[in-house]
């Protein structure tokens, strides 16, 4: 499905982002991405997009070579992928449905989703979807009406609007409390199987990715120092990805655990225990 | 050893601050006297009898002109809302050609602010003046000139709210593959649109106290009374056009208030 | 907006979930939004047929419009220099003469029309001044100094700070009503006097926007200085006007350009200056 080789980037700053990763995902498959904060997690997503354009490698949706697609066919590309955000990246001042059918923007031409004049088909997948994640009685409300479980449902919604192949996630629950954060994260990967889709999540909360996903790659200073099944995760690889730590409560039921800070990875690990 | 003494500044800070303002005094006085060489003092020793009778003669205001004042009245408004409607149409397009984040190109960027800068040093007034001596006088000229004006103020204020939104939307839109003008409509223009009617309204109340002076220059509205009068000597009925120039602006205000106050 | 939003509307939904589906209007009203539309054609159907407009003297002036635009590109600062160069001077020092005396003064009638620090009366009276100096523009002020005090600069610089006490004061007042009110008390506690405590509570608070806005005032002085030597307060407005009026339009871009340069000039300084006092 998703097929990247020797994708590497390096800022302009000169900072090497990506080292030259190699990685495939199957279709279906729920993927996470871990690592400590700057080791090239949201880099590497989103190269995938090409929201970062990589310095050199190839990225290959569905055999179809995307690293270098311009105008119409980037566009083509990118509505393959359904993207979700860690602060939920939702226009704030545009309804429900209007976040929802904005998924649908590169299937209707400007002046159509100018005037909000999206197909019938569109507003009634919309709403099946909004269904799915429980809005439906919600079409109405402003983005900035909703909490922030509900604003990451409606970006699921977004992305899932886009009938997409691949779902990027980045950081879905970073902003979440530990109880929703289970919720979104069940959604997505329920979503994602019964749809069948390729799906790449970034994520700092190891304990919560063990949980859900079926595989886990590993990222440090840019390049994968782990990949493998969430069983594989020993003291001696989590050592590897972010460095000396005691790491014997890791595994612990993560139930209680506090709501955690992007930066503060350890903490995170630590299931909330100093 | 004496005492420790607290001091707010370092001593080379304070002889700077002190420097500062020695000099920045020098240059008051030094601009005051080249103002005090080009003045005639005469005239200020008799400035209180000149203010008392400019005064004497405006009150009571002759409000027997009321009447005829209703059109120049209307003129004005319609200059200042015509004008402002036709800047803003100018400027709201200006306002993504200067925004950094929505710029289509360096070149273009700077073309744009060349023009919001170019415009807004320039008063409507001297706008005006300008334009009666090319299409004559009357209202299209006053239009003109403050749609003029108004490109650069509603310009700048638009970019840099642009300049301001949220990033985020912006890349999700993007994202789902929307095209250049999707993603502007859809991501930065939701976020714009209260910052983009506030900046309107107040532009508009402004360009209502500008739309009074224009008659002055000949370009139409209730300055041209105002002129009219002013030439005649005949101040009481100055007197009323102030009247009326001040509870309109007043009366501007107050709506610009309301209606900033609703969409923000 | 808020009214529709707060209840769930199920035939709404009952159409969305058949595929139909249109964003809720602006206004929920729908007499409110259908007589503002209506008020908005009838607006502009009067405009329309009030405002006559003789396209013939239009047309006529485009030749005059073109010359004055390609005047931008042979600019002649070197003809009239001498009234340039007197004119120039006299904006810049009536500019900063007015802006300074505006401000010294401002500063008062701001505190006085400060509704947190002010006793009611003082508060009338600051904003009755706020308001009359922000209604007229600087150039029926001008005219009124001039007769007043006679032509030349003093009028100009009379007006200029005249109108400077209603912007800053205005501003200052707005201000000093949203600083915070904890440390207003804070030092009233201490048993400072009314001085000490404008110096201690409020001062700190307004200062570095009272810096910026009066660096903003200068900028908007020296461009309505280039206006108010129309009526004869002085300043480049006279030599501007002169040039429009010969249809000596290289002259008047001269002038612009130079109004144009000076403004950039002061908006890159006041940049700086609001760093080092931030």
């Amino acid at each position: 499905m998703l097929d990247l080789k020797g994708l590497t980037k390096r800022y302009a700053t000169g900072d090497l982002a990506l080292d030259n990763v190699d990685l495939t995902v199957p279709a279906g498959q729920v993927l996470a991405l871990i690592g400590p904060s700057g080791a090239g997690k949201s880099t590497l997503i989103r190269c995938v997009n090409r929201l970062v354009e990589p310095t050199s490698g190839t990225i290959k949706l569905d055999g179809d070579d995307i690293t270098k697609v311009r105008g119409n066919r980037l566009r083509q590309a990118r509505r393959q992928i359904g993207m979700i955000f860690q602060n939920y990246a939702l226009v704030e001042r545009l309804s429900v449905m209007e976040n929802v059918l904005s998924g649908r923007l590169a299937y209707v031409g400007f002046w159509r989703s100018y005037f909000r004049k999206f197909p019938q088909s569109d507003i009634a997948q919309a709403f099946r979807i909004l269904e799915r994640v429980g809005l439906e009685t919600m079409i109405d409300k402003r983005g900035d009406a909703l909490s922030g479980g509900q604003k990451q449902r409606v970006g699921i919604a977004r992305a899932l609007m886009q009938n997409p192949k691949l779902l990027l996630v980045d950081e879905p629950t970073a902003s979440l409390d530990p109880k929703t954060s289970r919720q979104i994260m069940r959604l997505i990967c329920e979503l994602c199987t019964e749809q069948n889709l390729a799906t790449i999540i970034n994520i700092h909360d190891v304990a919560l990715a063990q949980q859900f996903v079926h595989r886990v790659v590993g990222l440090r200073a840019g390049a994968i120092v782990y990949d493998g099944p969430p069983e594989g995760l020993t003291p001696e690889i989590l050592t590897t990805i972010y460095g000396e730590e005691d790491w014997t409560t890791t595994h612990k039921d993560s139930d209680d655990e506090e709501k955690s800070d992007k930066k503060d990875v350890e903490a995170a690990l630590l299931g909330g225990h100093p | 050893m004496t005492a420790p003494v607290w001091q707010r500044r370092t001593p080379a800070r304070q002889y700077a601050i002190w420097l500062g303002w020695f000099l920045g005094v020098m240059l008051f006085l030094l601009c005051f006297k080249i103002i005090s060489d080009n003045t005639i003092w005469e005239f200020l020793t008799d400035a209180h009898v000149q203010a008392a009778s400019l005064i004497g003669r405006m009150v009571p205001p002759d409000w027997s002109i009321t009447g005829s004042l209703m059109l120049p009245l209307w003129d004005t408004i319609n200059i200042a809302t015509v004008g402002t409607a036709l800047g803003v149409l100018i400027a709201f397009p200006l306002a993504f050609l200067a925004a950094r984040n929505t710029t289509p190109h360096p070149a273009l960027r700077a073309f744009a602010l060349g023009i919001i800068v170019s415009s807004r040093s320039i008063n409507a007034l001297i706008w005006a003046i300008l334009l009666v001596t090319m299409i004559g006088p009357g209202l299209l000229a006053g239009m003109i000139a403050i749609a003029l004006r108004s490109i650069g103020f509603v310009g700048k204020l638009l970019y840099e709210a642009i300049e301001e939104i949220q990033p985020t939307p912006v890349e999700a839109i993007t994202s789902t593959g929307a095209g250049r003008m999707q993603v502007l409509a859809f991501s930065v223009l939701p976020q714009i649109m209260p910052a983009f009617a506030g900046i309107t309204v107040y532009r508009w109340d402004i360009n209502i106290r500008e739309s009074t002076t224009l008659g002055l220059v000949g370009a139409g509205g209730i300055g041209l009374q105002m002129n009219a009068a002013i030439n005649n000597l005949a101040w009481g009925q100055v007197a009323t056009v102030f009247v009326l120039i001040f509870g309109t602006v007043i009366v501007s205000e107050w709506v610009s208030a309301k209606v900033r106050h609703a969409v923000i | 907006m808020s009214a529709s939003n707060a209840q769930v509307d199920h035939a709404r939904i009952a159409a969305a979930k058949q595929g139909s589906w249109r964003p809720l209007p602006l206004i929920s009203n729908r007499n409110l939004r259908w007589g503002l539309n209506l008020a908005a054609l009838t607006y502009i159907v009067l405009v329309y047929y009030s405002v006559d407009i003789n396209w013939a003297r239009v047309a006529q002036g485009m030749d005059r419009a073109i010359n004055f635009v390609g005047s931008f590109f042979t600019p002649d600062f070197v003809t009239r220099g001498g009234e340039i160069a007197v004119g120039l001077r006299e904006s810049l020092t009536m500019t900063f003469v007015a802006t300074v005396i505006g401000i010294a003064l401002a500063i008062p009638v701001g505190l006085g029309a400060a509704r947190n620090i002010a006793p009611r009366p003082v508060y009338f009276f600051c904003r009755t001044i706020i308001a009359l100096s922000r209604t007229f523009q600087e150039i029926i002020i001008a005219i009124l100094f001039v007769a007043m005090f006679g032509f030349g600069p003093l009028a100009g610089v009379f007006t200029l700070a005249f109108a400077t006490i209603g912007f800053m004061a205005k501003l200052l007042a707005e201000d000093i009503e949203d600083a915070q009110n904890e440390p207003l008390e804070a030092i009233r506690a201490t048993g400072a006097g009314w001085l000490q405590w404008i110096n201690y509570a409020v001062q700190p608070q307004v200062m570095p926007r009272l810096i910026g806005l009066s660096l903003y005032r200068l900028d908007i002085n020296f461009r309505e200085s280039a206006v108010i030597g129309i009526v004869g307060a002085g300043g480049i407005g006279a030599t501007l006007n002169t040039s429009i009026n010969r249809y000596d339009y290289d002259t008047s871009a001269a002038v612009l350009l130079i109004i144009i340069g000076i403004v950039l000039m002061s908006e890159y300084l006041s940049g700086y200056v609001r760093k080092w006092t931030a």
